[in-house]
């Protein structure tokens, strides 16, 4: 699957790599499902919600997240919108939001790019695509 | 090994559903995690879809009777649909959904409701396979577990 890379890598504070946490969100329960065992079989800790609006609640009381995957297209806050939030915030903005989309749309995938994601990966997410991404994202 | 007989059914039976493209690369994938994840991973990944899928196609159907169709609520619930069944590797089912989503772009009703049987008619051919592949793969690890 193809990937859309831009900016710069931030990535954890030395943690090992099996402490290394990952965020994942995605309305879609399979989705989650494929995504969570993607990240798991590459030995990252994972904690997956379904919205955007739970993503921030959880970053409120979690600090120690290394990375964002997050769907685009979800009801009520879209990927992108969380991608804003997390970049606007002192607090997160450091943290590495990759977004991911099953449509091919090149403005959708410049826009993300241009407000700070990692990366811009198109769904069916495969495990080649994790690996390339954790490597070069979370060292 | 008493479990022979059922594991040539196995692969004859995903063979062909390679084969007839209700499958694709991606039900690969979930295979190499299945290896990864342990036992158990696929029953829950195809269950969980065919819940998934069960659920979409009757708020479809919900939709397509009103008097009024929201074809922007459709479009979402196409959507998704798409995005699971490309997750499992169900390639006609996405295939379908493709196609719902251009006859749903145009607001036309009729062709919706075509496309939503045709989905109903491949989920239903799917999901049938699937059956028979988890019953198939509980009797290998049932046998295999003796």
């Amino acid at each position: 699957m193809a990937s859309y890379s831009g900016g710069k890598s931030n990535g954890g504070e030395g943690s090992s790599h099996q402490e290394l946490h990952v965020l994942a969100v995605d309305d879609s329960l399979v989705d989650r499902k494929v995504i969570t065992s993607l990240l798991r079989k590459s030995k990252y800790r994972v904690t997956a919600v379904d919205s955007g609006k739970r993503a921030l609640e959880l970053l409120d009381t979690e600090p120690n997240v290394n990375m964002i995957i997050t769907d685009y297209s979800m009801p009520e806050m879209t990927g992108y919108e969380l991608l804003k939030k997390v970049k606007e915030s002192s607090e997160l903005c450091q943290i590495p939001v990759v977004i991911m989309s099953s449509e091919n749309v090149p403005t959708r995938i410049n826009r993300c790019l241009e407000e700070g994601a990692e990366d811009f990966l198109l769904k069916p997410v495969q495990l080649s695509d994790v690996s390339r991404l954790c490597n070069r994202v979370l060292r | 090994m008493a479990s022979a007989p059922f594991k040539a059914q196995l692969t004859d039976l995903l063979n062909s559903m390679f084969a007839m493209d209700f499958l694709d690369e991606q039900f690969k994938e979930l295979q190499m995690l299945e290896e990864a994840s342990g036992p158990g991973f696929l029953t829950e990944v195809v269950t969980l879809f065919c819940g998934d899928a069960e659920r979409i196609i009757s708020q479809l159907d919900a939709l397509l009777n009103e008097p009024a169709v929201d074809f922007g609520k459709v479009d979402a619930n196409v959507h998704q649909l798409k995005g699971s069944s490309s997750s499992v590797g169900a390639k006609r089912v996405a295939l379908v959904c493709i196609k719902f989503r251009n006859v749903c772009q145009e607001n036309d009703k009729e062709g919706c409701i075509a496309a939503l049987h045709e989905i109903r008619h491949e989920f239903d051919e799917l999901r049938k396979k699937f059956q028979t592949m988890l019953q198939l793969e509980q009797q290998i690890q049932d046998l295999d577990s003796k």
